[in-house]
């Protein structure tokens, strides 16, 4: 696709005008979120804000309208991602430094966890919540969003393990150093990019997740904020257009900082998509 | 005992059986590094096999959230399984999900995606700059604000209609009177991104001397499109074909906010007929039958995509 081909010019043309039209398809959704956020007066349609004004995002920054479920959030996501990270780390050690008969089964037992339909899943889990009685614990719901999330993140981790010279950790066991503290000595720092790149990726699909908090969880209190836009939405979605944009786009920013810090420093989206690529 | 360990290692991988250390020492060493792999374990068997398990059996049983059936379930044999296939509600779910999987997953994202990274190596790079920014802007967004930008495009009263005016045309209320049409496109919208960057990252790795070389020889670009680039990605694109059909198979929350499934079932896929079954209509077997025929979907969705994954776990 050299530019200096006969056909080049108009290519370079066609090429960007369809660019700027899907470009544009995708812009426009997204304009009106942070519009109407500035809108005294939002509707649904992309308008200029009449009058501009920060009052949507004041009244929405309440303890009991923003706050309380973005510290649900906060909650639920670090939680998730640490209990996934060390539990990952420890079992990825052994799959990755090893040559044990499990290794084979485990692996691709984990494999068909990733490819695991979650959503197929909420009724028994459901079940399984009423009759461990966590029903409504946001504890229990990290515990959940963990399992769902290690099949991923064991994959992740060991491929980033296995890229960790071994020779150091050689050197460890010769002077007699446990399995355990190789790990968290050695290993463990050298790895600290990919161990970024997996928290985020735990971290942000936890702060997403809209479906197993709303199944799980069930007084307002623990609802994290997916949720509670979905119930501000249906409670005053019709009048308070402006408000509900203004919250989204508050509950918006940590993930769109992340990810800009992931592409920034740690190889960019294209690290969390190749890393399922294969 | 950790040096002995490392030449433990270099032994057991060269030969087996080999006379080394002895049996009972060997099991108690193999045994001692599984021990980090239990907690991984524990989690998945509590939390994924469990349910999955208990939801083939509970497909058999009529249980339920309320009534009589919820104090004393019974097993009903294939009784769900039968009701399922006979109701119109569930075929109908059916063919939404295939549409859906198809229209957005299969045909809408793929082809978007591979359109992208290929009009991103021609483009303007200020340009490219911006759209793909924009185009993973919408893919990173959580669900559910990504759910809300769509529901205000599609809307009666959105952007979409608005921009129809301007041209002088005057566009229904599309999440009402073209439900399946703005949900695939509102999917579409979120999810090219990961197919974009997967076909990007694909390209870049297609040697350019071929490209070139047909180009000398008057291939155009359609048939360097046809006849080079797509055969030489062609174990990205089954790849990211596999999964971009799992993610959309289990979409859940942008369909539900955007028309919770309506109007009356016209959008019901699935994931979110399950969910009414059960928690709405509080047919726990019936959701959880449901629940199954997406579980049996997925594997066999996941047993393809394994098979080409093989040699990365070998």
């Amino acid at each position: 696709m050299k530019l200096s081909s006969p056909s080049g010019r108009g290519l370079k043309i066609v090429s960007n005008t369809v660019l700027v039209i899907i470009g544009l398809c995708f812009l426009l959704p997204l304009l009106w979120l942070l519009v109407a956020s500035f809108d005294g007066t939002a509707n649904l349609t992309l308008k200029l804000p009449a009058p501009f004004t920060i009052d949507n995002f004041t009244s929405v920054l309440t303890p009991s309208l923003a706050f309380g479920p973005l510290w649900n959030s906060v909650v639920i996501s670090f939680g998730c991602a640490i209990i996934t990270i060390v539990i990952a780390v420890l079992a990825a050690y052994p799959l990755s430094r090893y040559r044990m008969r499990i290794n084979k089964p485990f692996m691709y037992g984990i494999l068909f966890g990733t490819c695991l339909p979650i959503t197929a899943m909420m009724v028994p889990v459901y079940n399984l919540f009423v009759s461990l009685n966590l029903l409504d614990s946001i504890w229990g719901t990290v515990l959940f969003m963990a399992a769902t999330s290690l099949p991923m993140a064991i994959w992740m981790m060991k491929n980033f393990m296995d890229s960790v010279p071994i020779t150091l950790e050689e050197a460890a066991w010769t002077d007699g150093s446990s399995m355990m503290s190789t790990l968290t000595r050695i290993v463990v720092p050298l790895m600290r990019p990919g161990l970024a790149v997996v928290f985020i990726f735990v971290f942000v699909q936890a702060w997403g997740n809209f479906f197993i908090p709303f199944v799980l969880l069930l007084s307002p209190n623990n609802m994290p904020a997916s949720v509670s836009i979905y119930q501000f939405f249906g409670q005053y979605g019709a009048v308070a257009y402006g408000k509900l944009a203004a919250f989204s786009l508050i509950y918006s920013v940590p993930v769109l900082a992340l990810y800009v810090v992931t592409s920034r420093f740690l190889g960019g989206g294209s690290a969390l998509a190749g890393a399922v690529k294969g | 005992m950790t040096s002995l360990t490392r030449t433990a290692v270099a032994t057991s991988t060269t030969g087996r059986g080999g006379a080394t250390p002895s049996r009972p020492h060997r099991a108690r060493r193999a045994l001692g590094r599984t021990i980090p792999l239990i907690p991984a374990i524990v989690m998945v068997a509590i939390f994924l096999l469990g349910p999955v398990i208990e939801a083939f059996y509970g497909s058999f049983t009529n249980m339920a959230l309320t009534g009589a059936a919820a104090q004393n379930t019974t097993f009903v044999g294939f009784q769900n399984y039968v009701q399922l296939f006979q109701s119109p509600d569930f075929l109908q779910s059916v063919w939404l999900t295939i549409l859906f999987v198809v229209g957005s997953a299969i045909i809408g994202q793929n082809v978007l995606g591979l359109a992208l990274a290929m009009l991103m190596r021609a483009g303007n790079k200020v340009l490219t700059g911006v759209v793909g920014t924009l185009v993973i802007t919408a893919w990173v967004v959580p669900e559910v604000v990504g759910a809300f930008c769509a529901y205000a495009f599609f809307n009666g009263g959105g952007t979409l209609n608005a921009v129809l005016s301007i041209v002088g045309l005057k566009g229904p209320d599309w999440l009402y009177v073209l439900p399946m049409v703005s949900v695939i496109l509102a999917n579409v919208w979120r999810g090219t991104a990961f197919s974009m960057m997967v076909y990007s990252a694909a390209i870049t790795e297609v040697p350019e001397e071929i490209t070139e070389s047909a180009e000398l020889d008057g291939a155009s670009g359609w048939k360097r499109l046809i006849y080079i680039t797509i055969p030489m990605i062609r174990r990205s694109i089954s790849t990211n074909l596999m999964l971009t059909t799992l993610q959309t198979l289990s979409v859940f929350g942008l369909i539900y906010i955007m028309t919770a499934g309506g109007p009356g079932t016209a959008s019901s896929t699935l994931p979110v007929l399950a969910y009414q079954e059960a928690f709405k209509f509080s047919q726990l077997g019936l959701g959880t039958a449901i629940a199954v025929v997406m579980l049996i979907i997925g594997a066999v969705f996941s047993v393809i995509y394994i098979r080409a994954l093989k040699p990365e776990v070998d």
